[in-house]
């Protein structure tokens, strides 16, 4: 009887044990689940470029928007800027600017930036066809580079909005490591 | 086989343990690691309430007098900390070792060498938070949620906070694999599943609770350790990972925490009620069914602590709807325990009056989270004093008031003594009145705007802010009187009978002497 039940116990506590181990691993799972379901819906996808949709596109020419254009660096010696502070917009207008990058240093540096936008839901109403945060920049030494953005406010911005920042981050990316979500 | 039979057999009687400190270390015995868990989960109580102590002196009138902004969020941090993992969980785990096995009438938990484990683990834990005060850069400020990018940029004092919720959870999931084992593998012959008293029940959801949720725990705190120090870039934005994740995997682990800290509470009281109601517990199959059912929506409903964090309308709108939908099990709960005391022969000694304050706060308790719930109202009072006072009044008047409660019901079976009662009552008018004027008022405080985990504020709160204060102060010293009439009930205490409580039902009253034996129910009793 006593040995039955210690049997029954030990087997309860192997199926606990792998449980917990599983539910560990479930928490690790999460990560790739979350990027995909970002990813699917649509959320957070600021490194994709976007399709333009001809039937949908049309220009508000009684509306005026301000873009400012913002850059940083987080540590790497590079200088980054914008070639214009800011760019006064139509919604519904295709906009090009130039970013401008310049490695300062005597090694091969790999970049990749970062967007991110005031107010928050910007992404919503902002359509990117090209940008330099899509894939990896490499810079030798003491190398300029410039990069265009190309992105179209969608007239759909709430009409209370009349100035909106494009801010880019560059970082980082340690040698032989790929682009960010590199698709 | 027979050797074994014998061995088993020879140790069912022999009452005789090392004695010393070699006793409490080496000890496999339910009640001595029980023991053990309640005197350390009141110590750490108290290291909590004096950081607590600490985060009110600072906060008793504007400006900075005694706590330098670091060092009061390192306060508010491990205050959370400590009296999360250190205080509430492991008193109920203390319950759970004491009382478990002679609820169910078994001899002993299933595996007795790795419940003294469990316990030993915490006091390493707790050494770790309490010591990483005095490392450079001092204890984590990052506070309780030790969200990134905090948690990845402190000092020492972070690992040490990550090494000691490692230890933690290894505990609790030691611990609950324990209990979910003697639950359903030692009942008494006749014992049911839907004869088990209701704490037993509370605690096996419990502990299945544990079971999925801790493990996640120990992966995200895992995923910031590598972050921190391995390279790797989980919520780092700069390696393409993402903060936000962090408050997901968290709160997954976190929402289910909160009913871990409840559902237990939900237990004693459910068996308190019925004692001294005289009249068995209303709806007892229903109980079962709503804290099974609190126990699953509870890990649908995470993100509702994350809608200012950035969230899709759909999103927001389904953990608002999930989240408010979990006050319909705990109505049942709430109704079926008024139910109970309707008509009842109802007496109002200590146990009683703690489990009925319990039911009064923990429903403006309840009442409170379901405001947090609704997604506008959030917005406004995330992150203020409004949800410093909801989550105290299910905490403290929650969980804590029902560990009283359950403590002084039980505690005449635990030393064959009886307490105070005069001194009893005056613990719980004391706790109830101090109790409100600290927390009470933050409701106000939070619903003017006052942010939480700030040292200083502005002018308006001054008031509000005094009277808070005041009374933690009162509560604090409240529970110095707990700690006497514990003490005087060990040493001086009445004898106590078999039956102090004449409305028990449960098998430790009905079949065990007035002091519970060190080997109890080494036959099993049988269950009709």
């Amino acid at each position: 009887m006593i040995i039955r039940k210690a049997t029954a116990n030990l087997t309860m506590l192997k199926k606990l044990l792998v449980f917990t181990v599983v539910m560990f691993a479930f928490g690790y799972a999460l990560v790739p689940f979350y990027e995909k379901f970002c990813e699917v819906t649509g959320i957070n996808n600021l490194l994709q470029p976007d399709v333009l949709v001809k039937e949908e596109s049309w220009v508000d020419t009684d509306r005026w928007v301000t873009v400012e254009l913002d850059a940083n660096t987080t540590g790497l010696p590079w200088q980054f800027r914008p070639l214009q502070r800011s760019v006064r917009v139509n919604p519904g207008e295709p906009v090009d600017v130039m970013y401008e990058i310049v490695n300062n240093s005597d090694r091969e540096i790999n970049g990749q930036a970062i967007p991110s936008y005031s107010p928050r839901f910007l992404d919503k109403h902002l359509k990117k066809f090209e940008c330099f945060c899509f894939t990896k920049q490499v810079l030798k030494p003491h190398e300029t580079r410039q990069m265009p953005v190309q992105f179209v406010i969608e007239p759909n911005l709430p009409v209370d909005i009349h100035t909106v920042t494009i801010s880019y981050t560059f970082f980082e990316l340690p040698d032989g490591s790929s682009a960010i979500r590199d698709n | 086989m027979a050797a074994v039979h014998g061995d088993a057999h020879d140790h069912g009687h022999d009452d005789h343990h090392p004695s010393g400190i070699m006793r409490w270390i080496t000890t496999t015995n339910h009640k001595d690691i029980g023991t053990m868990y309640l005197w350390f989960s009141f110590t750490m109580f108290m290291v909590g309430g004096i950081l607590a102590m600490g985060i009110r002196a600072e906060l008793y009138q504007p400006g900075i007098q005694i706590l330098e902004p670091e060092l009061f969020n390192q306060f508010t941090t491990l205050h959370g900390l400590i009296m999360v993992f250190g205080a509430i969980m492991p008193a109920f785990v203390g319950f759970a070792n004491w009382q478990v096995p002679m609820m169910i009438g078994a001899p002993d938990m299933a595996f007795a060498r790795m419940n003294n484990w469990s316990f030993w683990l915490l006091p390493v834990a707790a050494s770790l938070l309490v010591v990483s005060f005095f490392v450079p850069g001092g204890a984590a400020a990052g506070g309780w949620t030790f969200y990134p990018p905090l948690s990845v940029q402190g000092g020492l004092g972070v690992d040490m906070m990550i090494f000691a919720v490692h230890i933690l959870g290894a505990s609790s999931i030691m611990g609950s694999i324990n209990i979910i084992t003697t639950i359903l593998n030692m009942r008494a012959p006749g014992m049911t599943l839907m004869k088990m008293p209701l704490f037993v029940w509370t605690w096996l959801i419990t502990a299945y609770l544990l079971v999925l949720v801790m493990p996640v725990l120990a992966g995200v705190v895992t995923m910031l350790l590598t972050d921190r120090h391995f390279g790797t870039s989980f919520f780092n934005a700069a390696g393409g990972g993402d903060p936000v994740l962090f408050q997901h995997i968290f709160w997954f682990f976190g929402h289910p925490e909160v009913y871990i800290m409840i559902l237990p509470a939900f237990g004693i009281v459910s068996e308190i009620i019925p004692t001294f109601s005289r009249k068995p517990l209303f709806g007892y199959s229903s109980m079962v069914y709503a804290t099974a059912s609190i126990a699953i929506l509870s890990c649908f409903v995470w993100a509702h602590h994350m809608f200012t964090a950035g969230m899709p309308t759909v999103g927001q709108l389904f953990f608002m709807y999930a989240t408010m939908l979990i006050a319909v099990p705990t109505g049942v709960k709430v109704f079926n325990w008024t139910a109970t005391m309707w008509r009842g022969s109802m007496t109002f000694e200590t146990p009683m009056l703690f489990s009925i304050g319990f039911i009064f706060l923990f429903v403006i308790g309840g009442l409170s989270g379901v405001i947090c719930a609704i997604v506008p109202i959030d917005i406004q009072v995330q992150d203020t004093y409004y949800v410093i006072a909801h989550f105290h009044y299910v905490l403290v008047s929650g969980a804590l008031f029902a560990l009283f409660a359950g403590v002084y019901y039980w505690i005449p079976k635990w030393t064959g003594r009886m307490y105070n009662e005069t001194l009893g009552k005056w613990h719980f008018w004391l706790s109830m009145f101090f109790f409100n004027l600290t927390f009470f008022v933050q409701h106000f405080l939070g619903l003017a705007g006052m942010p939480r985990r700030v040292p200083d504020y502005a002018l308006q709160f001054a008031d509000f802010n005094k009277i808070s204060s005041l009374g933690a102060f009162g509560f604090g010293l409240t529970q110095l009187l707990f700690l006497y009439i514990v003490i005087n009930c060990i040493r001086s205490g009445e004898k106590s009978t078999q039956m102090p409580w004449e409305g028990a039902t449960t098998l430790e009253w009905t079949h065990l002497p007035a002091k519970a034996p060190y080997h109890s129910f080494e036959t099993p009793p049988v269950v009709k």
